[in-house]
């Protein structure tokens, strides 16, 4: 089996509402990480929701683990763990608690039962507080019980909606930490959607970028940021220069494109940004133009979705997440 | 097997999320004695209006009261519902294979627990302040059997409304706005020939009526066991009906999502 996943032309609208879906279509291989990026409301969680069988499309078809979604759902969720945004765990039940009645529901019994929960609550670092009420726990532990919750029927594919919203650095980065396992250690393809594309970037083999429920760019991180020509190269002059003078030392030097200057920072593209860097000095000191420091950066992810969206990424995001 | 199994899951998970409050142990403890008093003082001499017999009205209070008692605790049942939807394990459940019938099943076995702990406070209670059953456990039992089945139905109606509201907002007034009208529109409070004829009317019809009918001719003497078995076949009728939308209302639920 090649592909784990495929969603084919999904449309799905809301009454009242934009259309959540239009036509998003995606396949994703299996035994890999893809991670759907885009800013709130561009239609990763009606996704996740019709994959996993929550939701209906208005239109198009889907496939899990080679099932037909719509037409099996039953079987679908026989092979599917999920965790979602919201937590999913019982707050009065204690984690262990949580755990056998998932394992139950998956038809689990008896021995190899508990053996499954005491398995989960020891790879998550649950095992001190499995009889503690999940009301008393961090947000941190709260989401690696919803993760081993999504794991206890060991899926096929595992969905994971925005995983780390909410959590402080530290969880976030040992939550990643765990994902990144998940892959390496078991026959397992992980859907991943996220409004942090750092965790697109860390995460996944494979990125789409969703924009008004579609897919606007597809590739693998790295591709999707070559694609865009060029490092940046920011330079911090010690005294402010005119312009004219700036442009004049970098005018002639190969490779180097888009050159700006704010104040007494210069800002530039360069095709090789790490061989610029010493022409670059030479070049403005060579006009007296002393230089305070220097930053090269590869393009980030927030480019990529600046050019495939058009506008700019955190905006969104904030602006979604005031509204939430 | 899958089906009792994941049932008992679900009965147990909304247990011991009760059974973990202790202010919700004490207020349900607390409210059969309080409503048995207040009401058995309230409207004690209606036993005094000529063409009422039946003895006192602690003994005819009790019955109507454990008929109330059970649809206003389980009429709230989806509360719990719509608080599963906002953290998120309505939808858990939902992409698991779980049986979509234990999700209601469950929920109104743990309404039928509580309401005959309930009841039986209530009964006990009833016996401390003066009351008599002269048909014995028996006739408590159906009494009891009459209230659940009762309750059973309000639960998965109030389940069922959850899944399509969504808001606690709108089930708060749907079930308050139907459980103290129907309460009051039957007998449960009043003797039969002592209430207009309207009210005597619409109480043919409703399924409150005929559990407090059923129950109080089960628990008292010279029991009509004709009325019994129609209201208890009524509703069990109406059980059916409920549970089958309850379980239909998730992909109600589902459609909205």
């Amino acid at each position: 089996m090649a592909e784990a996943i495929i969603a084919r032309e999904l449309r799905k609208s809301y009454p009242k509402e934009v259309r959540a879906l239009d036509g998003l279509s995606f396949q994703v291989e299996a035994g890999t990480i893809f991670a759907l990026a885009g800013p709130n409301g561009a239609g990763k969680s009606t996704t996740v929701k019709i994959l996993t069988t929550l939701s209906r499309p208005d239109s198009g078809e889907a496939q899990v683990a080679g099932i037909d979604v719509l037409r099996h759902p039953d079987r679908v969720r026989q092979r599917i763990g999920v965790v979602g945004q919201k937590t999913g765990a019982t707050p009065e039940a204690t984690g262990r608690e949580n755990l056998v009645m998932q394992a139950e529901i998956y038809g689990l019994t008896g021995r190899p039962l508990r053996q499954r929960v005491e398995e989960l609550l020891e790879r998550f670092q649950l095992r001190e507080a499995a009889d503690r009420s999940t009301k008393t726990y961090s947000g941190g532990m709260r989401r690696r019980l919803d993760v081993a919750l999504g794991l206890v029927n060991r899926p096929e594919v595992l969905f994971l909606d925005e995983p780390t919203t909410g959590l402080d650095p530290e969880a976030r980065l040992e939550l990643w930490q765990e994902i990144e396992r998940l892959v390496g250690g078991e026959e397992m393809t992980i859907l991943l959607t996220t409004h942090y594309l750092d965790e697109a970037d860390r995460l996944a083999g494979q990125l789409a970028i969703v924009d008004k429920g579609r897919i606007v760019a597809q590739g693998t991180p790295d591709a999707l940021k070559s694609e865009l020509r060029g490092d940046a190269i920011q330079v911090e002059l010690a005294n402010p220069s005119s312009g004219d003078q700036v442009h004049e030392a970098l005018r002639s030097l190969p490779g180097l494109s888009a050159i700006g200057l704010e104040g007494s920072t210069v800002r530039a593209r360069a095709e090789h940004g790490a061989s610029a860097i010493p022409t670059v000095l030479s070049a403005l000191e060579k006009e007296g133009i002393t230089v305070a420091s220097m930053t090269l950066a590869r393009p980030s992810l927030d480019d990529v979705y600046l050019r495939y969206a058009g506008r700019l990424y955190h905006d969104d995001a904030k602006r979604g997440e005031e509204a939430a | 097997m899958k089906a009792a199994r994941h049932t008992w899951q679900v009965t147990l998970r909304y247990l011991r999320a009760l059974f973990r409050q202790p202010a919700w142990i004490g207020i349900t403890l607390i409210q059969p004695m309080i409503w048995l008093l207040l009401f058995g003082a309230l409207f004690k001499s209606i036993a005094k209006i000529p063409g009422f017999h039946g003895g006192s009205y602690i003994e005819f209070l009790t019955p109507g009261l454990i008929v109330m008692l059970a649809i206003s605790s389980a009429g709230w049942s989806g509360m719990a519902y719509i608080e599963d939807m906002n953290i998120g394990v309505m939808d858990r459940f939902l992409v698991s294979p779980i049986w979509r019938g234990a999700l209601n099943a469950g929920s109104v076995a743990q309404q039928v627990i509580i309401i005959a702990l309930q009841s039986l406070i209530v009964a006990g209670l009833s016996l401390v302040v003066g009351g008599h059953f002269p048909n014995g456990v028996g006739g408590v039992a159906i009494l009891i059997g009459v209230s659940a089945l009762l309750g059973a139905s309000f639960a998965s109606l109030s389940n069922a409304l959850a899944l399509v509201v969504r808001q606690r907002e709108s089930l708060i007034g749907a079930v308050t706005s139907v459980t103290l009208p129907l309460t009051f529109l039957s007998t449960a409070f009043m003797q039969q020939t002592l209430v207009p004829n309207w009210i005597r009317w619409v109480a043919r019809f409703n399924p409150v009526n005929w559990a407090v009918q059923a129950g109080r001719s089960a628990a008292t003497q010279h029991t009509d066991w004709n009325l019994v078995l129609t209201r208890t076949g009524l509703l069990a009728g109406l059980l059916l009906v409920s549970a089958w939308l309850a379980t239909r209302s998730f992909s109600s639920y589902q459609r909205s999502i």
